[in-house]
């Protein structure tokens, strides 16, 4: 009995320390960004342009062309992914159909980042000829930002209660009538922690946008949808990899970093609270 | 006067207003399955584009030269398309990263769901999803910059950017796919099966090695499946970190080239059209193949092996 009771606690304390190595491995990252991007960050650096080929200056073109792309997002994959949660969750029996779309959504999550940026290339810039463009790398995030999106509404729509859907039909409302006035405004909450999680992820994402939206530099701020723009994950790449002189920048590449990781984890914090405030609002 | 606003609608006859009512419904009904399509007809559209602009490289070379040919030498001429070396350098990434954030990913999952208390996994579980949604050029560039020159100094070996190095900054990433859908498995777990294990006198250990894990079993696979299909597709941590000589490593500390690497490296001097660019996109259509499998795979285990009650262990 008692060389159970310790082989269990052994047991335990490996399993416990595998946990633990999770967190020190994401602390070790956060605070090496932290300890040596922090010297970078000033007002100047995120509201002024590169200068000097890339050398000195500030990343406010690269912020700025993050947003624009996390605008498109929003603008697209949103109200497709709630609709096709709404027909998931609301109208859609069980049965073969469901199946098949779900196995589509489920397999366009698996789907490489890379693949995306190559399909977007093929298809957004050279097939519809936006070119290089805002529309282009936007279009093809939103696209794979669309399975988060889905996951995410779907889980707020089945959080709503059953009650509150039989009350509604029971009132003389119609199907429409009781997702557009009782359903969405519950699940509203929950379909907006799913909207930020998939911009962050849509902001934080390299390979989609390299050959459909991000440039390596350009001297001028977009005017419109279709002008390339500079983005902020595809900035720190250049900077690390290309840029015409690595070693002395590396303060910048940090800073960089720093900037995007604390955007992408602002938002996910941001996303996780409002959830769990959520949650236990839910189960009173 | 208000006695008259409910009498208003009646304007309109019972049976138009029915009619209308309906159509409406209808239109909605058909609006929203034809969104709900719209995810599928992408992945349709991807695997067609995919197709499409890997087809002309036919005319050039054999599958088979192509996928077993030894030598990657697009911008030659007369150019090599072989692209074996980089296939074996996706999978030796691949499965080393897995022998990390396998055994990592599900034993931090049974920490979440049978061990840890409440307030220590409300703090676990955060962390988990950070490490999701950590951009992934981030990780790619503490690895390279960071990570790198310790490794380096640490082995005394020349370079620092190799297999072993983009094999710990992949299993970073795939970590968090392992473990989160592995713990929803062990969370789903019912309670009278643990009952019934500690009532026959088995420990806590026993009832989770030899009860909750097998239940949960087709679950966890589901987890490890995606999880390595994540590390197979993920592009910008390969493209920093692996070196990138497109040779089969004969060492854990050799360099090598991953599929996504070698397509965001070279797409940018592969002029439009030409035998490269259509070298490329085949070796997209490949990694998506790849990812496809994989993520057939991970359904049918955990819709065939679904959880329906107990009645189905």
């Amino acid at each position: 009995m008692n060389k159970r009771k310790l082989f269990q606690t052994i047991n335990f304390s490996v399993f416990r320390f595998s946990a633990l190595i999770n967190g020190v491995a994401l602390a070790i990252i956060i605070w090496f960004m932290l300890s040596r991007g922090y010297t970078a960050i000033s007002w100047e650096f995120l509201t002024s342009a590169p200068s000097d080929s890339m050398t000195k200056g500030g990343i406010f073109p690269c912020i700025l062309g993050t947003a624009a792309f996390c605008a498109v997002v929003l603008a697209i994959a949103m109200p497709i992914g709630v609709a096709s949660a709404i027909y998931l969750n609301e109208y859609a029996s069980q049965g073969r159909l469901v199946r098949i779309i779900r196995l589509g959504i489920n397999n366009l999550a698996g789907v490489p980042s890379i693949v995306f940026g190559l399909f977007g290339l093929a298809f957004f810039c050279i097939v519809l000829n936006m070119g290089v463009s805002i529309a282009a790398g936007g279009l093809t995030l939103a696209i794979m930002t669309l399975p988060v999106i889905i996951g995410t509404s779907e889980e707020a729509l089945r959080a709503v209660p059953d009650t509150y859907r039989e009350a509604s039909l029971g009132l003389g409302a119609t199907k429409w009538q009781t997702i557009y006035r009782v359903v969405l405004p519950a699940a509203f909450p929950g379909i907006i922690t799913g909207g930020i999680l998939g911009l962050s992820r849509a902001a934080g994402e390299t390979a989609p946008i390299m050959y459909t939206g991000a440039v390596f530099f350009t001297p001028v701020l977009p005017n419109s949808l279709f002008d390339e723009v500079m983005a902020l994950p595809y900035h720190i790449y250049v900077l690390a990899t290309a840029g015409t002189n690595i070693e002395e920048t590396r303060h910048l590449q940090y800073g960089t970093a720093l900037v995007l990781m604390a955007l992408v984890f602002g938002m996910n914090l941001g996303a996780i609270l409002l959830r769990s405030h959520l949650r236990k609002k839910n189960r009173i | 006067m208000t006695g008259f606003k409910i009498f208003e609608p009646c304007l309109i006859s019972r049976e138009t207003q029915a009619l209308k009512k309906n159509s409406v419904e209808k239109n909605m009904h058909t609006m929203f399955l034809l969104i709900a399509f719209f995810s599928i007809t992408m992945l349709f559209l991807i695997m067609v584009f995919l197709f499409l602009e890997a087809y002309p490289l036919a005319e050039y070379i054999s599958l088979k030269d192509f996928i077993f040919g030894n030598y990657w030498y697009p911008t030659d001429d007369p150019a090599d398309f072989g692209i074996f070396p980089i296939i074996v350098g996706s999978l030796l990434v691949t499965l080393l990263s897995g022998l990390v954030a396998i055994p990592l990913g599900i034993m931090t999952a049974v920490f979440l769901a049978e061990i840890a208390s409440k307030r220590i996994s409300e703090i676990i579980k955060p962390v988990v999803e950070l490490m999701a949604s950590m951009p992934s050029v981030v990780i790619g560039f503490f690895g390279m910059v960071e990570v790198a020159p310790f490794i380096q100094k640490l082995f005394n070996i020349p370079v620092g950017l190799n297999l072993f190095n983009a094999s710990l900054m992949l299993a970073f990433m795939s970590i968090p796919t392992i473990c989160s859908i592995s713990e929803d498995a062990l969370f789903s777990v019912p309670g009278a099966l643990k009952e019934a294990s500690f009532a026959l006198g088995a420990t806590h250990l026993e009832t989770i090695v030899w009860v909750v894990f097998p239940a949960s079993l087709s679950g966890i696979c589901t987890g490890v499946i995606l999880g390595m299909s994540r590390a197979i597709g993920e592009t910008m941590v390969v493209l920093m970190v692996a070196g990138g000589a497109a040779v089969i490593p004969s060492s854990l500390f050799d360099p090598v080239r991953p599929m996504p690497a070698t397509i965001a490296s070279e797409m940018a001097e592969a002029p439009f059209g030409s035998e490269h660019y259509h070298a490329l996109f085949a070796i997209g259509l490949v990694l998506f193949v790849f990812t496809f499998l994989f993520n057939i795979l991970a359904d049918h285990i955990s819709y065939k092996f679904r959880q329906t009650g107990e009645a189905s262990l």
